[in-house]
C-alpha cells in the first residue's frame, strides 16, 4: 500500500503552518522560497487552498527531464523523485508541471519540490485544522465521503 | 541574525527618501521587538509635546522575533505612534500576515516620518523601496485599496492601508491589513492619513533565521500542544470566536448594555457566537501561524445588510449589540463590515454611537444634530447608518468621528462618555468584573482589555480562578498580566497564546529562536520596563493619577439587572495597591529606584 496527500480545502483556515513547516524541514529556518506547499487565500471571500506537488502517475516534470534527475520508481509509489545530483537546472520540469509545483529556487539555485518528507510528510503534521491530509490510498477520499455521507445521515434520521 | 533581522528601514515621506540602518540590538534585547522596541524608539526619537497630526509624528511599524516563524499565533505587529485620539503613547497590534512579510522582505522596525505633500503609498520589495503616487487610491475604502495596490505591485503582497477614516483623520481610524485585519486602536489610521499615506504593499523573499533549530521544533510543538489542550485555546475559540462570550459574560452580569446603563441584556443570546455559528460563519480563519482560529469568515443572506466578510469579534458584537441595545446579529455584522471597509475602530464606533443614543434620549442631541435620525436605543437602521455616515465624514458622522467623549463634551456631558483618558471602554462591565476596571483605569492607552486581560482568570479560569465580585488580590493580578502581555506583545506572539502558555513557554521559544538567553524572570521583567516607559511617556505628556480612573457612572449608578445587579466599581480599593506594587508613588510616578531596576 501507499499513500495519497489528500487537501481539503473547506477546512483551510489559511494559516500557513504548512508553508512554514516545509521551509523549516528543508533549510531550519523560514523563507517563503524555500517551501514546496503554497497557500492562496482569497481575501473577499475568505477561501484559503494550498497547493502543492500532486505525486502524478504519469508526470510531466518526469517526462520533460533529460537526464532522469525527475523520475517515478517502484521503490516508492505514488512520489515523483527527485536526484539533485543528476540535475543540470534546465527548468524544464518547471515549466512543464501543469499545477506549477515544480519550483526553481534561485536562492539555493536548485530545483525544489515535494518529496512528502520521506513519507511523513511535516506539512501533514503541522497542519492544525486537518486540511492536508496523508492517507492510504484505498482510504484516501474516506474522510470527505463519510463527511458528506454524515450530512445525509442527519438529513435522513430528520425525515425518517 | 536570529529571529531579529538586524535592519531597519526609515521612510522620510517629507522629502520621499528611504534609508536602511541597523537595528539597535541592545534595544532589541531589553524590549524584544514590536511594541516594546518601536515603543522605546518613539520615546526616544519623538518629542511628546509633538501634533500627534504634525510631520513631527512618527509611525512605526514592527513585528517581533517571532513573527515570520511556526512558534503558534505569531503573527503579529504593533503600529506605535502617539495617539491623535489622547496624547498617549499608542499602540495597535493587528494579525493577518503583513507583519511576517515585513520580516521576510528584512524589516524588524519601519519608521515612517514626516509628510508627503501628495498622497503616496510605499512598495517594499525586500531592499528595493518606492514612495508612489497614491492620487488613483484616495477615497477608496480598504478593500479597493488592497485590490488596487496589489494590481500595480504584486498580486500576493501583503497590504496595510487606510480608509477613507483614515483619510479624513477620524481619532476612530484603524490602519486595516489584508481587507479584515485591524490595527484598531488609538485613532493610528489618523496619523496614517495625516501623513498623506495611503497604504502600504510588501513582498519579502528572505528568511527568518533560528538559532537553535531543534531546540525552537520541540519548545514550539509543546507550545502548540499545550493550547490545543486548552478548552478555550484549543476548541472554543475555533467553533465560536471570540463572540463566545457574549453569553458568557452576560451570565456574569458584566455585558455592558445601553451605554453602560446596565449589565445584562436579556436576549444577548441573540448576538452570540452560538448564533453566529448557526445564522452566519461560512468558516474559521487564521492569521499567520496561527493554531487557534477564532476569525470568522461570515456571510449575511438578509438583503436589507448582505455581504461577506469577517467579523464580528466578541468587542463588536457587543459594542453595536448590547451597548446599543440592539438583537440584530445581521444588522452588527453588516456594521462590522461597514468599519473594515471604511477603516473605523470597531470598539470605538459602536461605543460612540451607544453615547449618542443616550445623549439623544435624554436630550443633549436633537434631531437637527443627527441629521434628522431618530437615534434611540434598539433603532437598528439609525446604528448601520452613523457607521455610514461617521466613514463618510457626512454631516453628523463628522462629530461621531471624533469619538465619544469629544461628542459628549460638545453638548457639555463628558461623563456619559464611556471612556478612559478619552478611549472607549470594551465590551467588560468593571462593575460586575472588578479586576478589569482597574486594568482599565491604569492602562497606558487609555481603555483597553488586551493589555491586561483579568478577564482570563476573573471570568474564564484560564490558569486559576479568582471571583470578579472582590477587589483583593486584583492589584497583583493585574500587574502580572500587564507585564505578562506587554512581554508577549513585543515578541509577536497573540494574546490568545495564552490560552494554553505563559512566560515559561514563550521565553523558552524565543532564547530556542534568538540565541538571546530569556529566562522567565527577565521576560517579565521586559514587560515591565515596557509598562513604566509608556508610563513615563504617558506622564511626560501631562497625565496624572487623577486620570487613571473611571466614568463617574461606574461608581455612581449600580448595574440594575442581572446577575451583577446592586454592583459598583470599587477602584479606590485597589489603586494605591496597584501604585505600591509597581514601585511608584501616591502619585502614580515610578520612583527613582524602580528606574534604575529597569534601566529606564
Amino acid at each position: 500500500m501507499s499513500k495519497i496527500l489528500m487537501i481539503h480545502p473547506d477546512k483551510c483556515t489559511g494559516c500557513r503552518n504548512c508553508e512554514l513547516a516545509c521551509s523549516f524541514r528543508r533549510e531550519a529556518d523560514f523563507r517563503p522560497g524555500a517551501t514546496n506547499v503554497h497557500v492562496f487565500t482569497w481575501e473577499r471571500e475568505g477561501f484559503s487552498v494550498p497547493m502543492m506537488c500532486q505525486q502524478c502517475d504519469d508526470a510531466a516534470c518526469a517526462r520533460v527531464c533529460p537526464t532522469g534527475a525527475m523520475y517515478s520508481s517502484s521503490d516508492m509509489p505514488n512520489v515523483v523523485q527527485f536526484d539533485a545530483a543528476a540535475c543540470i537546472g534546465c527548468k524544464m520540469c518547471v515549466v512543464a508541471c501543469p499545477f506549477g509545483c515544480v519550483n526553481y529556487d534561485s536562492v539555493a539555485k536548485s530545483i525544489s519540490k515535494c518529496d512528502t518528507c520521506a513519507g511523513a510528510p511535516e506539512c501533514v503534521a503541522f497542519c492544525p485544522n486537518g486540511a492536508l491530509e496523508y492517507a492510504e490510498d484505498v482510504d484516501q477520499t474516506r474522510s470527505r465521503k463519510k463527511a458528506f455521507a454524515s450530512k445525509f445521515k442527519d438529513v435522513f434520521q430528520e425525515v425518517r | 541574525m536570529y529571529g531579529w533581522t538586524g535592519t531597519t528601514l526609515r521612510i522620510d515621506l517629507t522629502n520621499g527618501t528611504a534609508k536602511r540602518e541597523a537595528t539597535n540590538m541592545k534595544l532589541a534585547h531589553e524590549y524584544i521587538g514590536a511594541r516594546g522596541l518601536g515603543g522605546r524608539i518613539l520615546a526616544d526619537e519623538v518629542d511628546h509635546n509633538v501634533d500627534a497630526l504634525g510631520p513631527d509624528n512618527k509611525l512605526i511599524f514592527a513585528p517581533g522575533p517571532f513573527s515570520g516563524t511556526f512558534a503558534p499565533s505569531a503573527g503579529r505587529f504593533n503600529v506605535i505612534t502617539k495617539s491623535p485620539l489622547n496624547g498617549t503613547i499608542a499602540g495597535s497590534n493587528s494579525g493577518g500576515n503583513f507583519g511576517a512579510e515585513m520580516k521576510y522582505a528584512g524589516y524588524d522596525v519601519v519608521i515612517i516620518e514626516g509628510k508627503a505633500a501628495k498622497p503616496v503609498y510605499l512598495w517594499i520589495r525586500d531592499d528595493k523601496v518606492e514612495l508612489r503616487d497614491a492620487a488613483g487610491l484616495w477615497g477608496l475604502n480598504a478593500h479597493d485599496t488592497t485590490d488596487k495596490v496589489r494590481e500595480v505591485t504584486d498580486e500576493d503582497a501583503k497590504v496595510a492601508c487606510i480608509g477613507p477614516a483614515g483619510e479624513h483623520l477620524s481619532l476612530m481610524a484603524c490602519i486595516m491589513n489584508e481587507m479584515h485585519r485591524a490595527a484598531g486602536r488609538t485613532g493610528v489610521g489618523a496619523v496614517m492619513g495625516s501623513k498623506n499615506l495611503k497604504a502600504i504593499a510588501v513582498v519579502g523573499t528572505g528568511a527568518v533565521k533560528v538559532a537553535d533549530p531543534e531546540a525552537f521544533k520541540a519548545a514550539v510543538l509543546a507550545s502548540r500542544r499545550k493550547i490545543q489542550e486548552h478548552p478555550v485555546g484549543g476548541a472554543g475559540l475555533k467553533a465560536y470566536g471570540t463572540n463566545v462570550l457574549v453569553n458568557i459574560l452576560n451570565e456574569t452580569g458584566a455585558l455592558p448594555t445601553r451605554n453602560f446603563q446596565d449589565g445584562y441584556f436579556p436576549t444577548a443570546d441573540k448576538i452570540g457566537g452560538e448564533s453566529l455559528a448557526a445564522k452566519q460563519l461560512v468558516r474559521p480563519k487564521g492569521c499567520f501561524s496561527c493554531i487557534i482560529s477564532c476569525g470568522r469568515v461570515t456571510k449575511v443572506d438578509n438583503p436589507e445588510y448582505a455581504g461577506i466578510g469577517e467579523g464580528p469579534e466578541y468587542e463588536t458584537a457587543w459594542g453595536f449589540g448590547a451597548d446599543c441595545g440592539i438583537d440584530d446579529l445581521d444588522a452588527i455584522t453588516k456594521a462590522n463590515f461597514l468599519c473594515n471597509e471604511y477603516g473605523i475602530d470597531t470598539i470605538a464606533m459602536s461605543s460612540t454611537v451607544a453615547c449618542a443614543m443616550e445623549l439623544f434620549e435624554r436630550g443633549y442631541l436633537t434631531l437637527a444634530d443627527t441629521d434628522g435620525v431618530d437615534l434611540r436605543f434598539g433603532n437598528v437602521p439609525a446604528m448601520v447608518e452613523m457607521v455610514r455616515k461617521t466613514g463618510e465624514g457626512e454631516g453628523f458622522g463628522k462629530r461621531l468621528a471624533e469619538g465619544s467623549y469629544r461628542l459628549a463634551d460638545s453638548v457639555g456631558h463628558p461623563e456619559l462618555s464611556m471612556t478612559v483618558k478619552k478611549q472607549e471602554m470594551p465590551a467588560y462591565d468593571p462593575r460586575g468584573v472588578q479586576g478589569i476596571g482597574l486594568n482599565y483605569a491604569t492602562n497606558n492607552r487609555g481603555g483597553c482589555h488586551v493589555r491586561g486581560y483579568t478577564i482570563a482568570v476573573e471570568v474564564l479560569g484560564n490558569t486559576a480562578t479568582m471571583d470578579p465580585r472582590v477587589t483583593e488580590g486584583k492589584a497583583g493580578l493585574d500587574i502580572a498580566f500587564q507585564n505578562l502581555t506587554a512581554a508577549l506583545d513585543s515578541s509577536g506572539a497573540c494574546l490568545f497564546c495564552t490560552f494554553g502558555i505563559g512566560a515559561d513557554e514563550l521565553a523558552g521559544m524565543l532564547t530556542a529562536l534568538t540565541g538571546v538567553e530569556y529566562s522567565v524572570d527577565e521576560f517579565i521583567k521586559i514587560g515591565e520596563r515596557i509598562w513604566n516607559n509608556e508610563r513615563m511617556w504617558n506622564l511626560d505628556n501631562g497625565y496624572t493619577s487623577a486620570d487613571d480612573t473611571l466614568p463617574p457612572r461606574l461608581f455612581e449608578e449600580p448595574i440594575k439587572t442581572g446577575s451583577a445587579k446592586g454592583e459598583v466599581s470599587h477602584l479606590g480599593e485597589m489603586l494605591p495597591e496597584y501604585y505600591s506594587l509597581r514601585g511608584w508613588d501616591e502619585a502614580g510616578v515610578p520612583t527613582a529606584e524602580k528606574l534604575a531596576d529597569l534601566s529606564l
